[in-house]
């Protein structure tokens, strides 16, 4: 487990730990990628900005895998984050070994809702465009979102509430009458619908999760019901799309020129990208990327990219039906409650079949909250409302 | 057999936005050090968001609607990718599915008479950096300063047939963009570059032939001397089956005077277009689409023709004036000060156009306030400040655009003296010290009563009217 920088031994009540994918001015931010160790940054990520001048203590870094895209962290070059054998997020140690009272980070293929699912933590997704992603690493821009992970609910809004909020920086950050809206509870959640289709094949432990909340929820006054939501397990084949194509080309500006990664023996232009790339980059996210730069091409942008952005649309308009018939959805964050190491050797590419929980919120920009080892998501701007059912759940 | 050429162009063009595109670098870093305007935004670091500037889909529209164009009233931007290391994020931020305005159309002049070249469509997007070649250091160098400088992309079809008629669609939207005031349009400075696309097809086909793309031209003269040596080209290659042609990208060696197939690399490569998920697209609503229909220019052929008819100015002033929107606006609100469109005419022609000529600047540089010239103009027609006087004031005008005409010749002077005591002393001295040309005059040399003339305008420092001055120095000379 590696917390990559401590900037103090700072044990103040207020002290944050970020994942190494929101820029800071103050200590290097690699994205969990050889092609950027030891980078500065110039400036602080908006968030990072209201932290401290909220009066929180910005002093650690957690590591994550390569770009967020993986499963848990295991594709970061600093090996993967294990405890016990058992892959761990390291954003979320941070907070279940009390080094930090929240973590926040760039949620791109749920990484984060994956950890504090695992851990028993209480993670927020918001809806996208309620935090600006000013000075976040880019990876999947059209769905990744800044997010909150903490012990307790109350930690989890009280810090949401300050990094949320209109930023002109941000070209798709929402009106701040929107970011506002989002931490009201107006309509408080009255009933739950159970995605049946994202429950079945998971594992025992993780059901027992899925019954232990309905039955919280259920004594705690809120209906539940099941819907089918089959087709919302499109969602990961067409954010997979999505995800690979931006990650490959927000990733192609790193070409070992202006800063980054430079490989020592290239004799021209074309080598000097080629061997930088090469050598600093993993085998996964180099997968990403091969399969991403794909569904750009000519050949396959209609097939593939253009029938994945109406596949988004398409997803959007389930939640959007779904949500006439409840007030948020249930389902799992993780089809498993530990992964092991051998988990990921065996399959380095589990992070592209397990994120069918996660991708549904990703790919619509929906708030998700993960707590007590499930994932409640609700309709735009519901943030504050999902939160407060949780805590109203316990 | 003769054959047609069919030509379309692509034109990039530098829009004349005080900042760049995505960010709040200055636009202009004309004579600036390298890498002096740039952020991390336009420098590709990660972490920075686009933030389009609204000036730029002004002027985006503006162009449009110059070139009769539908404007997409739901306009997005797009990424290209490609590596080059003067494009830092690797990719360009462009407009591939929904450019700001398409549909246009041209009309150029012929000898055949008037032709409609068509517009296809016009796009936005951002311009890379340069590579600066050390030769002696055996290195090269990025300068970012270019990078993320708006540009529109004016794309035609192959409406062009001849040498001729590009160089009058070129100058025909230089003129268009430049009354708009959306862009500078100089060759020479690189806010105009063009694209020509090729190929020939015998007189009266519809068929189209293989096309040839040559990129990055810089001047007219190069661009008409290529389509000449394309042109044979590939009638040569049909003709007599010197080469075979194949679509591809050429370079013009302005030098040699020939095109070059540029290496497949070069040209090869798919572009992996895709919406840019950080670019909200942008909505042009009613009162957006109107405030820029608004503010369009009167057109120089409608000017022409108001300056001529209803202003009684002659065709070779209007001319004169209608070559740039600047010494249009300057004449018109100088006209509505001194209310003659004669006398402003003049002073925008003969004084105006050749201080601009003499210190090397373009018309449209033109910072003189037409009002200001007004009423300067109406001092030297009151007689209240000579005319010699009164173009130095012009001329400080250029340095200061704030002068007062009427405070600023008090204050140097230059307020012709009622004062007819003064003159007539004057003029008595100067003929009495001068009888040589006063005998000269007498003796028939009318060149002798200007030496004259001007000696005294010299000694009244020009603050004297010439009708007055004249009589009384003929007076004097009549008494010597």
């Amino acid at each position: 487990m590696k917390i990559i920088t401590a900037k103090t031994d700072c044990a103040c009540e207020k002290r944050i730990a970020l994942d190494d994918m929101i820029l800071t001015s103050d200590m290097p931010t690699a994205a969990g990628s050889r092609m950027l160790d030891g980078y500065m940054s110039l400036f602080d990520a908006e968030v990072v900005t209201r932290l401290k001048e909220a009066g929180h203590c910005v002093s650690m870094k957690a590591d994550v895998g390569e770009f967020a895209v993986d499963l848990m962290g295991e594709t970061s070059y600093n090996g993967a984050p294990v405890a016990s054998g058992v892959l761990v997020n390291a954003a979320c140690e941070t907070v279940k070994n009390g080094d930090a009272v929240a973590a926040i980070s760039l949620d791109v293929n749920g990484a984060i809702r994956r950890g504090a699912a695992q851990s028993g933590l209480v993670c927020i997704k918001p809806t996208y465009g309620t935090v600006s992603r000013y000075g976040t690493i880019p990876a999947a821009c059209s769905g990744e979102c800044v997010s909150v992970t903490a012990g307790d609910v109350k930690t989890v809004a009280d810090i949401l509430s300050v990094i949320a909020g209109h930023d002109d920086k941000d070209g798709t950050s929402l009106p701040a009458e929107k970011c506002e809206a989002a931490g009201k509870v107006t309509a408080p959640v009255k009933r739950i619908g159970v995605i049946r289709a994202l429950c079945e094949g998971v594992d025992a432990d993780v059901q027992a999760k899925l019954d232990e909340f309905c039955a919280k929820a259920q004594a705690a006054g809120i209906e539940i019901v099941t819907f089918d939501g089959a087709a919302l397990t499109a969602a990961r084949a067409a954010w997979n799309v999505l995800m690979s194509a931006e990650v490959c080309n927000n990733v192609s500006r790193y070409d070992g020129v202006k800063y980054g990664y430079r490989a020592e023996r290239f004799t021209n232009i074309d080598e000097l990208y080629t061997n930088s790339r090469t050598e600093a980059f993993g085998d996964v996210l180099k997968s990403v990327i091969l399969y991403g730069s794909e569904t750009l091409s000519t050949e396959n942008y209609m097939k593939v990219y253009d029938k994945s952005l109406r596949v988004r649309r398409i997803i959007c308009e389930i939640f959007a039906d779904l949500f006439e018939d409840a007030d948020a959805v249930l389902m799992p964050a993780v089809g498993k409650m530990a992964y092991t190491e051998e988990d990921v050797k065996a399959d380095k590419y589990m992070a592209f079949s397990e994120n069918v929980y996660t991708a549904p919120a990703s790919i619509t920009g929906l708030p998700a909250v993960v707590a007590g080892g499930v994932q409640l998501v609700g309709p735009a701007l519901s943030d504050a409302a999902l939160l407060d059912a949780v805590a109203r759940i316990g | 057999m003769r054959y047609e050429t069919v030509i379309g162009l692509e034109v990039h063009v530098e829009l004349a936005t005080d900042s760049k595109i995505f960010c709040s670098c200055s636009a202009h870093s004309y004579g600036a050090e390298p890498n002096d305007h740039v952020c991390p935004a336009c420098c590709g670091m990660p972490g920075m968001l686009p933030v389009v500037n609204r000036r730029v889909v002004d002027f985006g529209m503006k162009a449009g609607m110059m070139l009769n164009c539908h404007i997409n009233r739901v306009t997005t931007f797009d990424k290209k990718s490609y590596y080059y290391p003067d494009l830092p994020a690797a990719y360009q931020t462009t407009q591939w599915f929904a450019p700001v305005a398409v549909n246009g159309t041209v009309e150029i002049d012929t000898p055949a008479g008037k032709k409609a070249i068509r517009i296809k469509q016009i796009h936005m997007e951002e311009d890379a950096g340069k590579l600066v070649h050390d030769l002696r250091e055996d290195t090269t160098h990025v300068d970012f300063n270019r990078t993320s400088v708006p540009l529109i992309e004016i794309v035609s079809q192959p409406d062009l047939s001849s040498a001729a008629e590009v160089e009058a669609y070129l100058e025909r939207l230089k003129t268009l963009l430049r009354y708009a005031r959306v862009a500078e349009c100089e060759m020479a400075h690189g806010t105009m570059r063009c694209d020509v696309n090729l190929s020939i097809r015998p007189e009266g086909s519809t068929e189209y032939g293989v096309r040839t793309e040559m990129k990055n031209m810089n001047s007219i003269e190069a661009i008409k001397r290529a389509i000449e040596y394309e042109t044979a080209r590939h009638i040569d290659a049909v003709e007599n089956g010197t080469e075979v042609l194949v679509q591809e990208t050429r370079r013009w060696d302005d030098v040699k005077g020939k095109s070059y197939a540029m290496r497949t690399k070069e040209t090869a490569g798919d572009y992996r277009y895709f919406p840019d998920p950080n670019v909200m697209p942008v909505v042009i609503d009613d009162e957006w689409y109107d405030s820029i229909a608004d503010s369009l220019p009167e057109l120089p052929e409608v000017k022409f023709e108001r300056y001529t008819s209803e202003m009684g100015l002659g065709e070779y002033d209007a001319e004169q004036l209608t070559r740039s929107i600047a010494l249009c606006e300057c004449f018109e609100s100088a006209v509505e000060v001194c209310g003659s469109a004669k006398d402003a005419a003049n002073w925008v022609i003969s004084e105006i156009m050749s201080i601009l000529n003499t210190k090397g600047m373009t018309y449209d540089m033109l910072t003189v306030n037409g009002e200001t010239l007004g009423r300067l103009i109406v001092l030297v027609r009151d007689g209240k400040v000579g005319r010699a006087n009164a173009r130095r004031i012009l001329a400080d005008m250029f340095d200061d655009a704030t002068i007062d005409p009427e405070a600023y010749a008090e204050k140097m002077g230059f307020i012709v003296s009622n004062d007819t005591g003064l003159i007539e002393s004057v003029v008595k001295a100067v003929v009495a010290a001068d009888p040589a040309s006063v005998a000269a005059y007498k003796g028939g040399r009318e060149k002798a009563l200007m030496a004259l003339f001007g000696k005294c305008m010299k000694e009244l420092r020009g603050n004297c009217d010439p009708q007055v001055l004249r009589v009384v120095l003929l007076a004097e000379i009549e008494k010597a």
